[in-house]
């Protein structure tokens, strides 16, 4: 028989023996959604106007699960301004975003982050005034001493929790070298300090993607070895990775596939070698703006 | 005998300061910790007091509401859950626009409540006011002096309470979001916290507890009417929150303490050195001192008296009280 389930929304066919195992699967049908999920980004014919200007002029693309995909493209290509749409920073003009199966498209950037999609700023945005032990204790989603009510009924689950927190924002500081600068300030940081603390933050974050936007920038080489040795390996543990970047070395080396925007538009996408040998993408960096951009 | 004016005196001197306290300290959250630029607050100082003032005072033949004689403590619950319901109201439509919409509304709110005050007679007396509202533990004594005495002593049972209960819940992960969204809204909401929640919670907070100080206030003073909330007081209390440290409890209420032992300062200097033509003029002057004490406060000294706490969270530290 065939039998179908409903994953967020979309029925999808499967064909089934028996009663009883459709029954099973209907159970099963959340975990089967997200196996029958390869793409755990699906950006539709992304619009985005501020005012007369079109910083984003329907760009599609896909970021496949457990991928490292690039984007690259010259300044004010628009893409900042896909990062914020994705993470729901403010409404967009047209489009549709799907995240993990689900559509997220007018979704505010707090709840995209609690669906498990975490970004970072280009220009840094620390809690000034706060320390940056605190900048990172406050990221954790779901945080029982949040609520203002469990700190009168339950301070001791509370403060069981702050510790586990706090444990392992140490850890997350003493990753990125900001450990001896825990309890300065995140207004005081180092610009380098400061991209540091953006990525932090993201880890703390235990999400399913990450969009970093040039996480390289103004950060030391011997340090952004490390940070690139690092995203590898939470890679390889399943997280996704979407990244900005103009720093070539870190993109052909990390990312797989690069997604090459120019004037708000998708320009190719491909492996390192093909957009390294691509003439539309030499000339979109090299010489003014690409023509067509299909 | 002067020792005896002089302490009847500083009794009344603190009483009066514990009501601008109290109503710091409620400032305090919403501006100091959430950075919500309440300008209505005298407003939520008039409803608490109202609410008081009708819950216990009595019967007057002139009203349709009021006189119902009930128990200081019930009125004081009252003008915490009338101004909270009030606040929740403001709150829920204006904390969701642009940041200089709350400025704007609660301005507007603050001026329509004291015309409400003063135009709605069946509840409010209008311009004549309500009077002869109780006053707890009055009937102990006969004396004035040990009245006032007893009823600094609940004022600063009630301050402490509140100091206690804010210091606690804004060490907490909940004050450390609220931290967060003063630094920058646009942060903690990539960071996952729903803004508007938290800024709605800190705003009904910090009036309730602007509501309490106007009931405590009402129920001292036993009478009130429509020019006891003008906007000078919601001005201020803002000067008292800066001058004593924004962001820091006890801060507000040192800052208060002083910047009405100040007002109170200037306003016998006048009256004893100005000549009876000009006193109202003179009077004047005095707002101008306050506000050239905030410009040196701001230049010299931003971070006020006492500065806020580098450190919001108690487990925010990297050495916590018996580790090593
Ligand atoms: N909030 C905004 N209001 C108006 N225009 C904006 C805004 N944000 C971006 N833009 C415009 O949109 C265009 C794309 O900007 P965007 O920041 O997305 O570029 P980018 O590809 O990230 O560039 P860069 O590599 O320099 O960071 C630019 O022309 C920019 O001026
Ligand atoms: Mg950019």
């Amino acid at each position: 028989m065939i039998f179908f389930i409903n994953c967020k929304g979309k029925l999808k066919e499967v064909a089934i023996g028996s009663r009883s195992k459709a029954i099973f699967f209907y159970n099963q049908s959340n975990y089967l959604c997200q196996k029958f999920t390869i793409h755990m980004l699906k950006v539709e014919s992304l619009v985005k106007d501020f005012g007369g200007l079109r910083a984003v002029d329907g760009t599609s693309f896909e970021v496949k699960k457990g991928t490292i995909t690039g984007l690259i493209g010259p300044n004010g290509a628009g893409k900042t301004t896909t990062f914020n749409a994705i993470a729901g920073e403010f409404p967009i003009t047209s489009g549709r975003i799907i995240f993990d199966g689900e559509d997220i498209t007018p979704l505010p950037s707090f709840k995209t982050f609690r669906r498990g999609l975490v970004r970072t700023f280009q220009i840094p945005k620390p809690f000034a005034g706060m320390t940056v032990l605190e900048n990172l204790m406050m990221v954790p989603k779901g945080q029982l001493g949040e609520s203002f009510w469990n700190n009168w009924i339950r301070p001791k689950a509370v403060m069981e929790e702050e510790m586990r927190i706090r444990d392992e924002a140490v850890k997350v500081m003493e990753f990125l070298n900001l450990i001896q600068v825990a309890e300065e300030r995140g207004g005081n940081l180092s610009g380098g300090q400061m991209k540091l603390l953006e990525l932090g933050r993201a880890l703390m974050s235990d999400p399913k993607m990450v969009m970093l936007d040039e996480p390289g920038a103004g950060v030391n080489p011997t340090l952004l070895g490390e940070i690139v040795e690092k995203i590898a390996e939470l890679n390889r543990r399943g997280l996704t990775f979407l990244i900005i970047e103009h720093n070539m070395d870190l993109i052909m080396n990390l990312c797989d596939p690069i997604l090459v925007m120019a004037s708000g538009q998708m320009l190719m996408q491909g492996s390192a070698s093909e957009v390294q040998n691509d003439a539309r993408v030499l000339e979109a960096f090299l010489g003014g703006v690409a023509e067509d951009g299909s | 005998m002067e020792l005896l004016g002089v302490v009847s005196f500083l009794v009344f001197f603190l009483i009066q300061s514990s009501f601008f306290s109290l109503t710091s300290i409620g400032l305090n959250i919403q501006w100091g910790f959430t950075g919500l630029f309440n300008v209505g607050i005298a407003g939520f100082f008039a409803v608490g007091a109202y609410t008081s003032a009708i819950m216990t005072g009595p019967h007057y033949d002139d009203t349709l509401f009021g006189g119902y004689d009930l128990p200081v403590p019930v009125g004081w619950l009252g003008a915490i859950v009338v101004t909270a319901f009030v606040a929740a109201i403001i709150g829920y439509i204006t904390l969701r626009l642009r940041e200089d919409f709350l400025a704007i509304s609660t301005f507007g709110i603050a001026v329509s409540i004291q015309l409400i005050a003063n135009n709605m007679d069946q509840l409010t007396r209008g311009p004549e006011g309500l009077y002869s509202l109780p006053k707890p533990l009055e009937d102990l004594s006969a004396s004035p002096l040990v009245d006032n005495i007893l009823y600094l002593g609940v004022c600063i049972g009630v301050i402490g309470l509140v100091y206690w209960g804010f210091e606690r819940i804004l060490r907490s992960p909940w004050g450390r979001v609220l931290r967060a969204i003063r630094e920058d809204e646009h942060a903690a909401m990539a960071m996952g916290k729903n803004v508007f929640a938290f800024r709605l919670q800190s705003f009904i907070l910090g009036s309730a507890t602007m509501g309490l100080a106007g009931a405590l206030y009402a129920n001292f003073i036993g009478f009130i009417s429509p020019t006891d909330f003008l906007p000078i007081f919601t001005i201020q209390i803002f000067v008292m929150v800066i001058v004593g440290g924004s962001g820091n409890n006890l801060g507000a209420i040192v800052g208060s303490v002083v910047m009405w032992g100040v007002w109170s300062a200037s306003d016998s200097l006048i009256a004893a050195v100005v000549s009876p033509d000009f006193q109202t003029q003179a009077a004047a002057a005095r707002i101008v001192l306050i506000g050239l004490i905030l410009v040196l406060m701001l230049l010299y000294r931003p971070q006020g008296l006492l500065p806020e706490k580098h450190i919001v969270s108690a487990a925010g530290r990297m050495k916590l009280k018996g580790e090593d």
